[in-house]
């Protein structure tokens, strides 16, 4: 039983049916109406520093590449691998940027150094003077609510059942604590195993388990332009103060703008980084660095119109890393959430995970630094 | 820093010129901005150098208006922008106000930003287009477009033109095409008129509508025009522009009776379902919203107009549709309520229980109105899997459905990001009511976070100063 049709929901159904499990999947909205719908699809190798979460995305890296052949249609999902292109603005940056990328490169990233003469080749619309750049052809591109609905889709005809605007008031347990299934306004729905893909509520669906998780919102806003001509924005381009961003702790507002172009003709620019609580009013300053950055990258774009503006609330926990795996202190509780920026291209490793925790499997990488328990109260 | 404006408001419609004029005459400083190059809205609209509309409304209510406005401006209680499309409006923390309004200017866009204590939103509304086979073609125009191209002195869309869709514009709009000298073969009406019988004592409570109904049908009369009421164009046709369309009997839910449809030739169609109030401002700032009973979102507004964010008033269409004369009203009740809230200014209770009882039976009308013309759940018939939904990223009907019955879209929102309708230059105007109602939802309130596209230097530029600190008068 998962709680969640979001991207992580999605894949854990696809992945636990595809292992011949049965599959129910209970959201009380849409499929992706949550942060997924929000979020920008970026897979990114580049913005994490080898460890866990390296591992992690290097894995999805490739399974997002079979799932983009695996899914009917054709363009289902709207994989795109273009690359990313990371740059930095003197030598400070590119010093960091440099010893970002040795870590990668020894982790299994595929990290090419772009000298400043050669950065126009790659993106002719550069601001001139950068000192330089990582070219990291691994970087991808999907369309989240497309690859939920898709993998959704794809577990449907495998027989997995597929529940949506019902919400999960109640996880039921047994005498002993064992977990039992899930209670919606329209019934009991049995199942000895519940995984909770909740995304950023994540730490509410652990705590009517009896159990804590302490996933918080983390708020992003994204711009988006008017559509611009193929071959304005190329690769997925962002300035090396990015990766310090991701990483930071703090709760004022960061932000760094990942610019890239869209198959349909809008540039995307996002996305800011602040803890907020659930607070959908417009940040004027949150665009104005968005739009501040890009146009530090892309001289071109001042022209250019911002049509829309939006924003969604990443989950994230303390550490910067998602909970994956089964709750040792609720036996038949599993955890599929708190993916904070990377819930997109983490998905697939993440439901591979789990659906080896249910099944007894071996799993890919160690699932260790992800325990759900790791956080003491 | 002294205090720019004691009100901004956003809109110089009726409702908007109307609240700007009396809180001036109650010693406010007032800011009054407007995408539009003149004030007036959508029914004052006028051709440049004409000094008011030609109508009798205009000359009876735009025109002494428009004099106190000018008159307001000289003496600097009246800052005029026109040509201001504000795009957000946010809480600003200042001793210069509690609002910032953040506007594009100009043909050249220049950026500009208003503070003021209190904010009142008179945005009006704009139209909703259903689709249906052919609506794509040129010829095809939207009913309230064909009216205000024509009000701005412009062209005819054509010389035989079918008007249709649902709504007592239609009637207006018919009107002035005939008078305007164009050949009007057939007004086609979706709803039943005879649904207003339900409302008579309302419509006899309301004299000046029936001598309104009863001028526009008499125009038509004269020019020959039929009104087929519970009937609905179903297809245009042509090859590089509408030639003919489809007239198709409707059941009582909007559903086409099967071998009710002949053809009716024309050179043009103007079409338009009502009109839809223009909410994104207001629910950028969390205010609350109501269902009309046409199943429009409108904002939830208090006796004095007070919308549910304390600051911020709203009058007119936004408030729910209901014609220029509740505009004039609610604008007016506004600006003594906000002179009342920021000086203590005393109200007159005589007028105000006059414009009180004014608005209730006027607002009593709109909704008899709306329930009468809510679009029936049957128009969906109309459509083949082929048409065009979204026109600015031409997704069809089809793909819509595909994503509701096998995708899991249950909203508007799910649709799309799916499938991007909505997603174009007009951000879901044009086709979001037909998505949601595919959707299987009733339309859900406006949320554009930027109110008109902004380009992205003024977004980068830093904070920009505020025109009326410069004692800019435009
Ligand atoms: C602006 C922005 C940009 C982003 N860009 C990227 C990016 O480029 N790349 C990337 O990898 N990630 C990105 N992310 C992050 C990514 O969007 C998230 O990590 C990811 O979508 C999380 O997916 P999820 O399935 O865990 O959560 P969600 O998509 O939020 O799904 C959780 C679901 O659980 C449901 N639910 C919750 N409680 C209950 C209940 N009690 N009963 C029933 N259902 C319930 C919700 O309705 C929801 O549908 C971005 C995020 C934001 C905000
Ligand atoms: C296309 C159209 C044609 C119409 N024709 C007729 C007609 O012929 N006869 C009739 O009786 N009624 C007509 N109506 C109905 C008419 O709009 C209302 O009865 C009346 O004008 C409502 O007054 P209002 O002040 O609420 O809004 P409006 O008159 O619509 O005024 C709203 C004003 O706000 C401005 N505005 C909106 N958003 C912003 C923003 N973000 N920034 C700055 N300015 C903004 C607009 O430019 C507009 O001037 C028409 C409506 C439409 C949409």
């Amino acid at each position: 039983m998962i709680v969640g049709a979001g991207v992580v929901g999605a894949a854990c159904a696809y992945y636990a049916a595809r292992a011949g499990l049965s599959v129910a999947v209970v959201d009380r909205g849409p499929v992706a109406g949550g942060t997924t719908g929000a979020g920008e699809g970026n897979l990114l190798v580049s913005d994490k520093e080898a460890g866990a979460e390296l591992d992690l995305a290097l894995l999805s890296t490739r399974l997002w590449r079979e799932l983009a052949e695996a899914l009917p249609p054709r363009d289902a999902i709207e994989y795109e691998p273009k690359g990313g292109l990371v740059v930095a603005s003197d030598g400070t940056a590119l010093t960091a940027l440099r010893a970002l990328a040795a870590g990668q490169r020894a982790a299994g990233v595929t990290a090419h150094e772009v000298a400043p003469g050669e950065l126009a080749r790659l993106e002719p619309g550069l601001a001139p003077g950068l000192a330089g750049g990582v070219h990291y052809p691994q970087d991808a591109q999907v369309q989240p609510a497309r690859a939920a609905a898709a993998l959704l889709r794809a577990a449907r005809r495998m027989g997995a059942a597929v529940r949506l605007g019902e919400e999960v008031t109640a996880v039921l347990t047994g005498p002993d604590g064992t977990v039992r299934g899930v209670r919606t306004p329209r019934g009991d729905l049995r199942a000895p195993a519940v995984v909770n893909a909740a995304g950023t509520w994540g730490g509410h669906v652990a705590a009517l388990a009896g159990t804590r998780l302490p996933v918080m919102p983390r708020r992003g806003f994204v711009l988006v332009t008017e559509p611009l001509p193929p071959g304005f924005v190329r690769h997925k381009v962002y300035a090396a103060d990015y990766v310090a961003d991701v990483a930071s702790g703090s709760a004022d507002l960061q932000s760094s703008a990942v610019v890239e172009g869209t198959p349909a003709g809008p540039v995307l620019i996002g996305a800011t980084r602040e803890r907020v609580g659930f607070d959908r009013t417009l940040s004027t300053e949150a665009l104005h660095r968005l739009a501040a950055r890009a146009v530090a990258l892309f001289p071109a774009l001042e022209r250019v119109h911002a049509i829309r503006a939006y924003c969604g609330f990443r989950p994230y926990l303390p550490d910067h890393l998602p909970a994956i795996g089964p709750d040792p202190r609720v036996p038949g509780l599993h955890h599929a959430c708190g993916h904070e920026g990377a819930g997109i291209g983490l998905a697939p490793a993440t439901a591979v995970l789990v659906t080896a925790a249910l099944t007894g499997a071996e799993p890919p990488v160690p699932a260790a630094p992800f325990r759900p328990d790791r956080f003491t109260p | 820093m002294t205090p720019s404006a004691d009100l901004a408001v956003v809109g110089a419609g009726p409702a908007g010129l109307a609240a700007a004029v009396t809180a001036a005459d109650r010693g406010l400083r007032v800011v009054l901005l407007d995408a539009g190059e003149r004030p007036g809205g959508q029914i004052h609209r006028h051709a440049a150098g004409q000094a008011h509309p030609p109508s009798l409304h205009g000359r009876r209510h735009f025109a002494p208006r428009a004099r106190r406005l000018a008159a307001h401006r000289r003496a600097g209680r009246v800052t005029h922008l026109p040509a201001h499309h504000v795009w957000t409006v946010v809480p600003h923390d200042g001793a210069d106000g509690a609002w910032a309004l953040h506007a594009v200017a100009g043909p050249d866009e220049a950026p500009a930003t208003v503070h003021a204590r209190t904010v009142l939103l008179a945005t009006g509304a704009y139209e909703r287009h259903l689709p249906f086979p052919g609506w794509t073609l040129p010829g095809v125009v939207g009913a309230g477009g064909a009216q205000a191209l024509l009000k701005s002195g412009l062209v005819l869309p054509g010389r035989r033109v079918v008007v249709a869709g649902s709504g007592p514009l239609l009637l207006a709009v018919a009107g002035s095409l005939a008078a305007a000298g164009a050949r009007v073969p057939a007004v086609v009406e979706a709803a039943d008129y005879t649904a207003y019988a339900s409302g008579l004592p309302t419509l006899l409570r309301n004299p000046g509508k029936l001598a309104e109904a009863a001028l526009h049908g008499g125009t038509l009369l004269r020019h020959a025009a039929r009104l087929l009421t519970r009937h609905a164009v179903t297809a245009a046709h042509g090859t590089t522009r509408v030639e003919a369309v489809t007239v198709t009997r409707l059941d009582r839910d909007w559903r086409p009776v099967p071998g009710t449809s002949r053809r009716v030739p024309c050179d043009a169609l103007a079409v338009g379902h009502g009109l839809v109030p223009q909410l994104e401002l207001a629910t950028g700032l969390g205010c609350a919203t109501r269902r009309t009973p046409d199943d429009t979102p409108a904002l939830v507004v208090d006796a004095d107009q007070a919308t549910t964010v304390p600051g911020v008033w709203a009058a007119g269409e936004t408030g729910g549709v209901g014609g220029a004369d509740l505009a004039l009203t609610e604008g007016e009740i506004a600006a003594d309520a906000i002179a009342h809230a920021l000086r203590g200014t005393p109200r007159d209770p005589r007028r105000t229980a006059a414009l009180t009882r004014r608005r209730a039976r006027l607002r009593a009308f709109a909704d008899t109105m709306a329930a009468a013309h809510r679009p029936g759940p049957g128009w969906t018939g109309w459509l083949d899997d082929t048409t065009e939904v979204c026109r600015c990223e031409e997704v069809t009907a089809g793909r819509v459905r595909e994503a509701v019955a096998d995708l899991g879209a249950h909203d508007a929102r799910t649709v799309k990001l799916l499938t991007r309708a909505g997603m174009g230059w007009c951000q879901g105007r044009m086709c979001g009511q037909a998505v949601a109602r595919l959707a299987g939802e009733p339309p859900a309130p406006d949320r554009r976070p930027l109110s008109c596209p902004v380009p992205l230097g003024h977004l980068a530029a830093p904070p920009t100063t505020d025109p009326t600190d410069r004692g800019a008068r435009a």
